[in-house]
This record gives C-alpha cells, structure tokens and sequence, in this order.
C-alpha cells in the first residue's frame, strides 16, 4: 500500500459511484470478461518480417516520412545522405549500446569535423534540453516498429531522452528489422506482460507516427507543427 | 467557462450558425473529409463491426467496474511518484490546481488541448492564481487569442478562415506575414515554442488512462502534448472520470478506434503515455505529477439508462455525421459538447432548464448512432430526453406542443385533413417564388431558412400518391 498522503478525497468519491451503480464497492476481484470478438489480432496475422516491411514501406508515403532501406554495411553512408538531405550540422542521439554495434559511433567520429555531435547525458541535467533545441537532426533506434501505422515506439528512459525526438527540427529513426510487428497491438501486449510481470513500465513511452502536423486552419494539412518538420525511417535488414 | 458558452437564445444562436456561410461551408467539407476518412479506415479494416463490437463491450465493463478501475489507477500513480486528487466538483478542481499553481509560484503555465478544462473553467482559476496560461493545440491558441470557444471538438478553431487567423496573430502577437497555412503554423511554432521552454507547469487532458500501470495517454499530432510533459517541472493531468481503461491492450483497441473515428488516421503522429513522475537521473519530464479525476456530474449518469454516454471517446464521429450539425455549427449548441454527443450529454451533466432545446436539434436519422465507434445508441437518447423533457419537464417546445395538438385533431379528421391539406397551396401563395417557398411563416419559418420547401401541387400526399400509383400502372413502371 503507496503512501495515502498522494491520494486525497478517494474514498467518499469512489464510495458515491459503488452506490450509483448499486453495489458495495470493488476493490479486488475484477476480472477483464473474454471479449466476444478479437479484431486486432486479426489484422496482418501471417505475414511475414519481408512483409511487413513492405507495408511499412507503403504507409510512409500516407504519413510523409521518408523510407529507406539498407544493411548494417550499407546504414552509415544512407545516414550520411540522409544528414546532408536535412542540411543537418548538428545531431543529438541516445546514450545507446546500439550505436557502437551498427558502426554509428565510428562513423561520426570520422565525420567530428564536419558534425556537431551530442550524445544524451543525464549528468548535463536540462543542458541536455537546450542542445536537442537547437540540433539539426534527433537519431533514435526503434524498439517497436508497427507496420500497420508506420510508427516507431520508444521507451524512453534517462539514457534516452524524450526530447531528442521532439525538439530538433528533423527526426531520423533507424529501425531494426526485427522490431517489426504488425500493429499497436503487439506493442501494448509487450508493455502490458511487462506491468504482469512486476517490471516498471517506462515513465515515457512514445507511439511516434512521422512528422508533427496540423489541420487546424481551415483544414489544411500543416506537416510540421510543434515536433519535427521532417522524418526519415531507416529500415536495417 | 462551463460546458454552457454563452447568454444568446438557442433560436438567435441558430440564426448566427446559418448566417456564417463561411462556417459553413467549411463545416460542411470538413464533415466530408472527416467522414470519409473514417469509412475508408473502416473499409481498410473490413471487419469495423467487430472493432465497434470490442470497443463497447470494453467501455460497458469498464464503465460497470468504475470504482475498481480508478482505485487501482491511483494505486499505480502514487506508485510512481505521482499524486492523486479527487474532484467532485468543478471548483475542488480548479481550487486544488490552483494551490499548486500558488505553491509553486508559477508565472506560465502551458495547456495541451483538454475539453475537460474547458468544461470545468481552469482557465480562469489558473489567471486568478497570478498564472498566465497558453493553450499549445494550434486550434485552441487561435482561439485563445481571439477569447472565441470552441465550436468542433476535434479542430476547435474551424469556424475561422485564414485571414481571420492572419488578422488575429497581428493584432494579439505582432504577426507580418501572410495568411498561407505554412507560414501561419510556423509562426505559431517559433512563438510557442519560447512558452513550452518558459512554462513552470504543464497541463494536460487524459484521452485514455490505464488503470493496470497509471499511465496516461495523449493522442495528438502536433506534438504539443508531448512539450507539455517533456519540459515543465511539473505537470498536472486532468481527467474526465469515465476517461478510464483497464490495461495497455485496451487501451491500444480504443486508441485505433479514435484515430480511425476521429481523423481517419490509423494512428495520429503522436500517442505518448507518461506514468508518474520522472525517475531517478532522468532529464526530461516532471520532478512533480498530479493527476485530478473529475466527477462534475458524471456520476448523475452513472447507473441510469443514459450511462452509456459516459463510454463516449471524443472523437466526433457522430457531430462529422450529423445533417443538424452540418447547418448549424458548432457554437449554436451553447455547449463545448456540440453535435449529437452534445445534445445527449449537456442536459445530463447540466440539468434541463438552459439545454432544453438540444434534444430537438436532430433529425433522428441515426448517422450519429451508426458513426459512433463504441456504439452508443445516440439517437435512442435523444428520443428519451425528448419523453423526459415533455413528460417529467413540461417543458416541450411551444412550437411543437401547439404542432403536437394540431395535428392529433387535424390528422384524426380526415375531412379537416383534406381541407387543410388543399388549402395549404393557396394559403401558402405569398412566401411562394418559383414554386418552391422561400420565407415560411410560423413553424416552417426554421425549416425554409435552411433549406426551400416545395410547394404542395394543389393536390394533398394521399391525392398525389394516388395519382403517382395510377400514373405507374398505365405506365407498366411501378419503379418510376
């Protein structure tokens, strides 16, 4: 039992809604029924990992984001395409083990005098936040990528700002074939067995489907509000 | 504000609605564009009877375990660090965000767009506590600046035109440049952007929260929630308390729904889910979360026939669908709960007496109910607050009472029936131009400022269906 100081008024206000509905109170005990029908677990059921790039692909058009596709040896020249398609100068990316195995690391050390390149460091505290303002391009790894909605999930943590994909005007996400799934539903069965299994879900978890936009004036499509204006997927076989 | 708007009289409101004809025009391609973008989704789905069928069994359980629900979602927020407040009423709300604003000193506030706030006033309580507020949801800064409510739950400012919104970034923010879309957004931007910096809390609403882990989850796509709770130290949810699920799987069923529903997208740009306060070493995100679950009325629908609207997920499907809504717009409503949805829930969490007319202002086709992605049977509410209102109310239209009793004498005399009805083309001859009647007088006079009426042919319905079916026959074309 949390601390009740957090919680005020529960109570009487959950007491007056039992009686409403015309019961004593549910504290423990509830169940979820077995849904009659299950339509999500329908949807791109048999395809395979190939497949469901291919429908990734095809979405990216839908939802303005530029689709790439490349192999661990090709990703550091298609980055440094795609850097230089954004006129990026400056990068600020994750604290992620996975840049040293895709050669990301390497490769922008060997390019230290032409970008400016910051990696996230909890120890800089908000500094952290003033230099994703002001960068070029935010580079993220997906841990979920959903082919249906083309969009890359990420679990955000100290390491990982939510930021970085957020403040910088262009966004870049570099998607590993194997964090392909079909839909939303796979991401939210992975976070819910988490939470069964005693494991803290994470304090930030952003469902990110390409650039910001708005139809807010006269119902223009606006593509870049307050994210970023562009995006870029990089799909590594 | 409340959930009423204004002072006007719904009849004076209507005239407003229908008069705009910039309003409506852009009402009416934006009902186009958003419901065909639900029904392509739909289509793209091919079993959208069963996603409807899912999302309603999941809210009439959730709806049906409240308590459960709620309780265990406040256990998982003080879990992770968070605090818990609940509200019964408008003013425990706004009282209690208003004593942290006040304990934090807090000069700027940013708001992601919420229609919970808005229903409940928080505005106003934030700017009494010495705060300045910015709503960050492009539709809803417009707005702001130009002290207009919102008349679409979904794109809030669609009343205004470009060089409205040009003319009001001059006058409120120094704007010079033109009124292309672009330029106008990336001004907004470039101006926001000092305030999602600047803001000592942020505020948000909640469109699903998860009762299993204490998440909430913000459905947007300009991504100005996500600055709402990235950057502030501290940031405060406010919830509507039906606004509830049980685990990250429903939650995922219901988010497709309203993208779907909503904007016919599959998923909007971003679908963020914060739980608790930051943890330990993390930069981004709040030092300090308060989550405020607000009854304000929702528990007068709890546990009646009308709990079904409390499964309601705001995504204006039924106001895209509905022909009334097409007319008259969004503000004619007096409600910031417009359309359908709007005339069901407004007298609930309201009472009768300034919403009386809403119930009438449908056509009870039921595009609302067969729109409606969790299958709330709109049109049986709306037929059931009418029973209510002339029943238990006595408070039934004039017009219609007096239209009511005409026509139970007339219609049960056939001979004054006929009469009547061959009398009307004559009698009807001064509003007539080129056979259609332009200025109705008495009860048609609402009908014809909408739409003309056609004459009556000198003949009643029964006459002309005779001649109709007497014409098909010698013609061997029943069809025709």
């Amino acid at each position: 039992m949390v601390s009740q100081m957090a919680i005020k008024n529960r109570e009487a206000f959950l007491d007056k809604l039992a009686a409403t509905l015309g019961r004593e109170r549910r504290i423990e005990g509830v169940e979820r029924p077995e849904w009659s029908v299950t339509p999500q677990y329908e949807v791109f059921k048999d395809k395979t990992q190939d497949q469901l790039v291919e429908i990734l692909a095809e979405h990216c058009r839908v939802i303005h984001t530029d689709f790439k596709r490349t192999d661990r040896k090709g990703l550091v020249s298609v980055l440094q395409e795609t850097i230089d398609e954004f006129a990026g100068k400056s990068i600020i990316m994750s604290n992620d083990t996975r840049h040293e195995e895709y050669g990301i690391n390497e490769f922008f050390k060997a390019a230290e005098d032409r970008l400016d390149v910051h990696v996230w460091n909890p120890a800089l505290g908000k500094k952290n936040q003033e230099i994703a303002e002001s960068a070029d391009v935010g580079l993220v790894f997906s841990d979920v990528t959903l082919a249906e909605s083309g969009t890359v999930t990420l679990f955000n943590h100290k390491d990982n700002g939510r930021s970085i994909s957020l403040l910088p005007k262009t966004f870049i996400a570099i998607i590993p074939k194997s964090t392909l799934v079909a839909r939303m539903t796979q991401a939210a069965a992975h976070i819910h067995n988490m939470q069964e299994q005693g494991e803290d879900v994470p304090s930030y978890v952003s469902f990110i489907t390409g650039p910001s936009n708005s139809a807010d004036i006269e119902m223009n499509l606006i593509v870049g509000v307050h994210g970023p204006v562009k995006a870029t997927y990089i799909v590594v076989d | 504000m409340s959930v009423k708007i204004g002072e006007i009289p719904y009849k004076e409101r209507i005239q407003n609605g229908i008069k705009d004809d910039f309003m409506r025009q852009a009402v009416s391609s934006a009902q186009g564009r958003f419901r065909n973008g639900r029904l392509t989704q739909a289509e793209a789905l091919g079993n959208w009877e069963d996603w409807r069928q899912l999302g309603s069994e999941i809210r009439a359980h959730t709806m049906e375990n409240l308590d459960f629900y709620l309780h265990q979602l406040s256990e998982q927020v003080a879990r992770r660090g968070g605090n818990v407040f609940f509200a019964q009423t408008a003013e425990e709300a706004n009282e209690y965000v208003k004593n942290i604003i006040k304990n934090k000193e807090a000069k700027k506030v940013v708001k992601a767009k919420s229609m919970v706030t808005e229903e409940i006033g928080l505005n106003n309580a934030l700017e009494e506590a010495g705060a300045e507020v910015v709503e960050s949801d492009l539709g809803e800064w417009i707005l702001q600046l130009d002290e207009d409510p919102p008349s679409h739950i979904v794109t809030p400012a669609l009343h205004k035109n470009k060089q409205q919104i040009r003319e009001t970034f001059s006058k409120k923010k120094g704007y010079q440049g033109s009124d292309t879309p672009e330029e106008l957004a990336a001004f907004a931007r470039e101006q926001l952007r000092q305030d999602f910096l600047a803001a000592d809390v942020g505020i948000t609403g909640c469109n699903f929260a998860i009762a299993e882990s204490g998440s909430i989850t913000l459905v947007t796509n300009e991504g100005n929630a996500e600055m709402v709770t990235s950057l502030p130290d501290t940031v405060i949810t406010v919830m509507g308390m039906e606004r509830i699920v049980p685990t990250w799987e429903e939650m995922e069923v219901l988010v497709s729904l309203l993208t779907r529903a909503a904007v016919g997208q599959k998923l909007t740009s971003y679908i963020t889910a914060i739980t608790g306060a930051k943890g330990p070493e993390e930069v981004d995100g709040p030092e300090e979360f308060h989550l405020v679950v607000v009854d304000n009325g929702r528990s007068k629908i709890l546990g009646t026939e009308f709990q079904s609207a409390l499964h309601c997920i705001r995504c204006a499907a039924c106001i895209n669908a509905c022909p009334v809504y097409r007319h008259i717009g969004g503000h004619a409503y007096n409600s910031i709960y417009p359309g359908p949805i709007g005339a069901v829930i407004t007298p609930l969490l309201e009472g009768y007496d300034d919403h009386k007319e809403l119930p009438y202002a449908s056509t009870l086709c039921a595009a609302c109910t067969e729109a409606c992605p969790v299958k709330i049977p709109l049109h049986e509410h709306l037929v059931r607050h009418r029973q209510i209102i002339v029943e238990r109310e006595k408070k039934a239209p004039m017009a219609e009472k007096l239209m009511m009793k005409g026509f139970e004498q007339w219609s049960s005399h056939p001979s004054l029936y006929n009469l009547s009805a061959k009398l009307a083309k004559p009698a009807l001859g001064p509003w007539v131009k080129d056979e259609e009647i332009e200025n109705g007088p008495g009860p048609l006079k609402e009908w014809t400022d909408v739409r003309n009426f056609s004459v009556p042919q000198g003949q009643s319905f029964r006459d002309w269906f005779k001649q109709r079916q007497k014409d098909g026959e010698s013609n061997g074309n029943k069809e025709s």
